[in-house]
């Protein structure tokens, strides 16, 4: 095929499936949120940022920077001791020094 | 006392090497013989991290096999990380030179799978850009514009392109079955490891979507991974493999390009 021919038919399908795609209802985590501050230590989903290992690695109970997938709608209403809540961003509270 | 370290870090790892000075074991003790164990405890903990992150590698061969071609990996590669997950990286590599395996061609390219669903699953977190939202970005960019593009790939993102059904293969081998039936056609498969909401998911793309994919997440234009794609397959659609790669959360952003 000519470089043209090649666009063209690119640009055809392109057109298309992203005109589709634009009202089709996001997939991505139906169903469920991050839900930071909520995981016991070593129980958390993800941690983030590069250079961490992600699950399995806070080291405390409740930790503000970690979080676990939770059913979504869940994670705000969560009522932990000493008056915690589980919270969609990172929290300062509970997170390990050094 | 750290030169005494090193001295007993590097026999420790290296058989060739004599007892370093200074060491002392319990009277009549042959320290050879004592030193012979740490030795071999750092070979059975090497081997035992492979066997645990390479399970389908190991289900293919058997683990008589995997853990003797381990041992020869072991041997001639050691960590270069204290993090135990990243050993392992070129293990695949080292499969594809190692000519008893030879007899099961499509070993390495599992090996290399399972290593790309390791470095998905610790991969630093980043944002996904949902095919939704990607096809209403673009909906008022002109032609050259969006055949211009670049994405950045989301972190977790890995393409490992087979001339083997890696991912069907890699699939049937998940439970316990010593041997269980794969029915599929025996076609090549590119796998594409995602990680959508904090878990690891794997799919089989077809050649000229595994093209597509390797190019554009490497860092290609869409006109130039799509013209790849139409040479593996005059058919290829690249708004579908687009969206697809979206749907997979494959896509971490996706900008007009400038100038």
């Amino acid at each position: 095929m000519k470089r043209r021919d090649v666009n063209a038919v690119l640009l055809g399908s392109l057109v298309t499936a992203l005109t589709a795609a634009a009202v089709q209802a996001p997939a991505l985590a139906a169903g469920k949120e991050k839900c930071y501050g909520v995981s016991l230590a070593g129980q958390n989903d993800c941690a983030a940022g590069p250079g961490t290992t992600c699950a399995g690695t806070s080291k405390v109970d409740y930790q503000g920077n970690a979080w676990k997938l939770v059913p979504k709608g869940t994670c705000e209403g969560m009522e932990l001791p000493g008056g915690r809540k589980g919270s969609l961003t990172a929290l300062e509270r509970d997170v390990p020094k050094g | 006392m750290a030169e005494a370290l090193a001295g007993f870090a590097a026999a420790v790892v290296d058989p060739g090497r004599p007892v370093p000075a200074g060491l002392t074991a319990r009277p009549g003790a042959d320290l050879g013989r004592r030193l012979a164990v740490y030795r071999n405890n750092v070979t059975v903990g090497l081997v035992d991290a492979l066997a645990a992150g390479f399970p389908v590698t190991g289900r293919l061969v058997g683990e008589e096999f995997f853990r003797a071609m381990a041992q020869v990996f072991v041997a001639w590669n050691r960590p270069s990380s204290p993090m135990m997950f990243e050993y392992g990286a070129g293990f695949a590599d080292f499969i594809a030179g190692f000519a008893p395996a030879a007899s099961v061609p499509y070993l390495a390219d599992v090996a290399a799978l399972e290593a790309a669903r390791t470095a998905a699953w610790h991969a630093a977190e980043g944002p996904a850009l949902a095919a939704a939202v990607l096809a209403r970005r673009v909906a008022g960019w002109s032609g050259e514009a969006l055949l211009a593009a670049r994405v950045t790939a989301h972190p977790a993102t890995r393409v490992v392109a087979s001339r083997y059904p890696i991912r069907s293969v890699w699939a049937v081998h998940q439970g316990d079955d010593p041997e269980p039936a794969f029915g599929g056609p025996w076609q090549p498969e590119t796998a594409l490891v995602t990680r959508p909401a904090g878990e690891v998911r794997v799919r089989a793309l077809d050649p000229a979507a595994g093209a597509f994919a390797a190019a554009l997440l490497a860092g290609a234009s869409v006109g130039e991974a799509g013209a790849a794609a139409l040479d593996e397959d005059e058919g290829f659609e690249a708004g579908t493999a687009l969206v697809m790669l979206a749907d997979a959360g494959a896509i971490g952003d996706m900008e007009e390009a400038r100038g």
